[in-house]
């Protein structure tokens, strides 16, 4: 009888210890975003959604990001590889309809990419440290570390990310950005390496200059920046707030 | 008493051909997908885990259910079913190996899986998942080592601890697979606090089925007596994870009608509604349920499961009902609709499925090789006197088991 109660105690103990540990080893992912100091820099994008409607078949920041960074174009649409792109406006916020939302706002193209969560769900499970979010806020992606277990892939709640399902280089659009291999995830980086050197996102750059201006970015931790003002003055959306994500690309409506 | 009969040994002969054939044909299939990616599966954009992963699941279930063997024996002292202990832990280790395997044909980089370890990320519930596998693994190939490697005549048990250490590990590995998917916000369908507990329930249903079988098997062949107190007691067991199962489900569903959150409704509706789709969740998820069901009431009516054709017909319904479930439709299911709202078919591939086959069949052959030895060892000192022992009683164990085993 003594010996069978000690035994329990002692598995019980053993339960407890393991749960234990996991939760501190969940902690840092979920404690990290409330706890973490303000950041210094809190890069954010801003799409006004009127002004890029004007433009409905423009796809100027799309054609910008895929040829900057080579983003591969398999024959396959199973296979695709998208950093940015359109999904229309019923896909994008589902919990914005309601019977009275005409057909057209429902198919009114809506540019999506990466949200640069601050509290991002992908990098949190990501095995080996290959995405990771830099003090500015991006969600960066190391793709000679990533073992292409797609895990940030099942965690992105915005369908952001993209794996080499194909040999990508055949099909690869050119340009100066190393393409990826075989087999690894990839997604967008907010143009990380034209952040560090002082130039704004090739979406951003693109839109304005051959687009409809519809594309705005800028720094939200300060209070002065053109997008912290605009952000203030105008109502906007952000997809899925209800996750706890805190999304950093805003949609003015 | 025992004695070799040629059609036996034929069967057994053309058993180990076919899984080695079945090997081997994966292994084709798998550097086919090597060298051209995972692009050669039935896998995409929007359902980015399917076949591999779901097999994985299963399988951390199948290893876990060797519990259901050592706690009678080493928590609660009972003696009869002693000797399933070890078919336990057999099926452990070869289930265990299997689920690593599938792990590593799921990875894009296969060659850099070292990095989760050169990298360690605690907040990535994979690195966990990893940890308890290991640990599990090392233990019960140590328990099972411990036996098999004592010489004739020594009592050769592992130390208590580790077998007492393999229980509260084997309950872990499947919560922590568990929490694998319940934590992620993007999942609305995994991300559920009664995974875990149904991850259990599934696990010790299908795993007390398989054990059940086999040993039955085992006894009915004269391979390994059985005791029918430890039958029954599998069977007792068999009952109650699969009510709990049954009832987890039931909740599941609730929850998700009984509220109407969009995300949730919409899955259920995907679960258990035929879509368009020609071979939809649908028709595996109302199977699974059906037989679950109908397993359930055998197993209730004492006039019915009393007759051992029905309690076998009832395991392996069970059996099939779990990986139906768990081992086809959870985790593909899990991105459907996908996050901006498509519904994507995912149905594996070929070259996906000869892949997953040969995996199988390799958990198979290597399990069949463990019982081979685990016999050979518990007849051992009683049988010492009576020569090489073991070729009969594998001989018939064999083709008995396989479509367990290729099934689990």
């Amino acid at each position: 009888m003594n010996r069978a109660l000690t035994r329990r105690g002692l598995l019980a103990g053993g339960g407890v210890a393991a749960l234990a540990s996991v939760a501190a080893a969940a902690a840092p992912g979920v404690g990290g975003a409330l706890l973490a100091p303000a950041p210094s820099r809190r890069w954010a994008l801003v799409v006004d959604l009127a002004r890029c409607a004007r433009d409905r078949g423009c796809s100027a920041c799309e054609q910008a990001c895929h040829t900057t960074h080579a983003v591969a174009s398999p024959a396959d649409p199973r296979h695709e590889l998208k950093w940015i792109w359109k999904e229309p406006y019923a896909a994008v916020f589902p919990e914005q309809l309601h019977a009275r939302v005409p057909p057209a706002r429902r198919q009114l193209p809506v540019v999506v990419t990466c949200n640069h969560c601050s509290a991002p769900p992908c990098t949190r499970v990501c095995p080996t440290g290959a995405t990771w979010q830099r003090d500015d806020g991006v969600v960066a992606m190391d793709p000679h570390r990533c073992i292409g277990c797609r895990y940030c892939m099942a965690a992105c709640p915005y369908d952001a990310r993209s794996f080499n399902w194909e040999r990508p280089a055949p099909s690869a659009r050119g340009g100066t950005f190393p393409p990826r291999s075989l087999g690894v995830v990839e997604k967008c980086t907010l143009c990380a390496e034209r952040l560090d050197v002082g130039l704004a996102p090739a979406c951003v750059e693109a839109c304005q200059r051959d687009g409809a201006g519809a594309l705005m970015f800028g720094d939200l931790a300060d209070d002065g920046a053109a997008v912290s003002r605009l952000l203030a003055a105008r109502p906007a959306l952000r997809r899925r707030p209800e996750l706890g994500t805190q999304p950093n690309v805003y949609y003015l409506v | 008493m025992r004695q070799r009969s040629p059609g036996i040994g034929l069967l057994r002969r053309g058993v180990i051909a076919g899984l080695a054939v079945a090997i081997l044909l994966g292994a084709v299939a798998y550097s086919v997908q090597f060298r051209h990616g995972l692009g050669v599966t039935g896998l995409s954009r929007a359902v980015p885990w399917g076949l591999y992963i779901s097999q994985f699941t299963f399988l951390v279930g199948v290893a876990a259910s060797s519990v259901l063997v050592v706690l009678p024996r080493h928590v609660h002292g009972r003696r009869d079913g002693a000797e399933l202990v070890l078919v336990g832990e057999a099926l452990s280790v070869a289930a265990l190996l299997e689920a690593f395997t599938f792990v590593l044909v799921d990875l894009g980089r296969p060659e850099r899986v070292l990095h989760v370890l050169l990298h360690p990320s605690p907040s990535s519930l994979m690195f966990w998942d990893i940890l308890t596998l290991s640990g599990y693994l090392v233990v019960c190939a140590a328990v099972l080592a411990g036996s098999l490697l004592a010489r004739p005549g020594e009592r050769g048990h592992a130390p208590r601890w580790l077998v007492l250490a393999s229980i509260p590990l084997a309950v872990g590995i499947h919560v922590v697979t568990a929490l694998l998917y319940a934590g992620l916000v993007a999942r609305g369908s995994w991300m559920t606090a009664i995974l875990a507990p149904k991850f259990l329930a599934t696990a010790f249903a299908s795993g007390s089925a398989l054990l059940l079988l086999l040993a039955r098997a085992l006894d009915a062949t004269g391979a390994l007596p059985v005791p029918p107190t430890a039958l029954a007691r599998l069977a007792g067991i068999l009952t109650y994870a699969l009510a709990a199962t049954l009832l987890f489900a039931g909740l599941e569903a609730f929850t998700s009608l009984y509220s109407g959150l969009p995300g949730g409704a919409a899955h259920v509706g995907h679960l258990y509604l035929p879509a368009a789709h020609a071979v939809g969740p649908a028709a595996l998820m109302l199977t699974s349920t059906g037989l679950g069901a109908l397993a359930l009431g055998v197993l209730l009516w004492p006039a019915l499961r009393g007759r051992p054709r029905l309690l076998d017909l009832a395991c392996g319904a069970v059996l099939l009902s779990v990986y139906l479930e768990k081992g086809l439709v959870f985790v593909p299911s899990g991105f459907a609709p996908s996050a901006l709202g498509a519904d994507v078919a995912y149905a594996p591939s070929a070259i996906e499925v000869t892949i997953a086959l040969g995996i199988h069949a390799g958990g198979a052959l290597f399990f069949l090789a463990l019982l081979h030895q685990v016999l050979a060892r518990s007849r051992a000192p009683a049988a010492a006197p009576a020569g090489p022992p073991t070729v009969a009683a594998s001989a018939a164990a064999g083709p008995a088991m396989a479509p367990g085993a290729v099934v689990g």
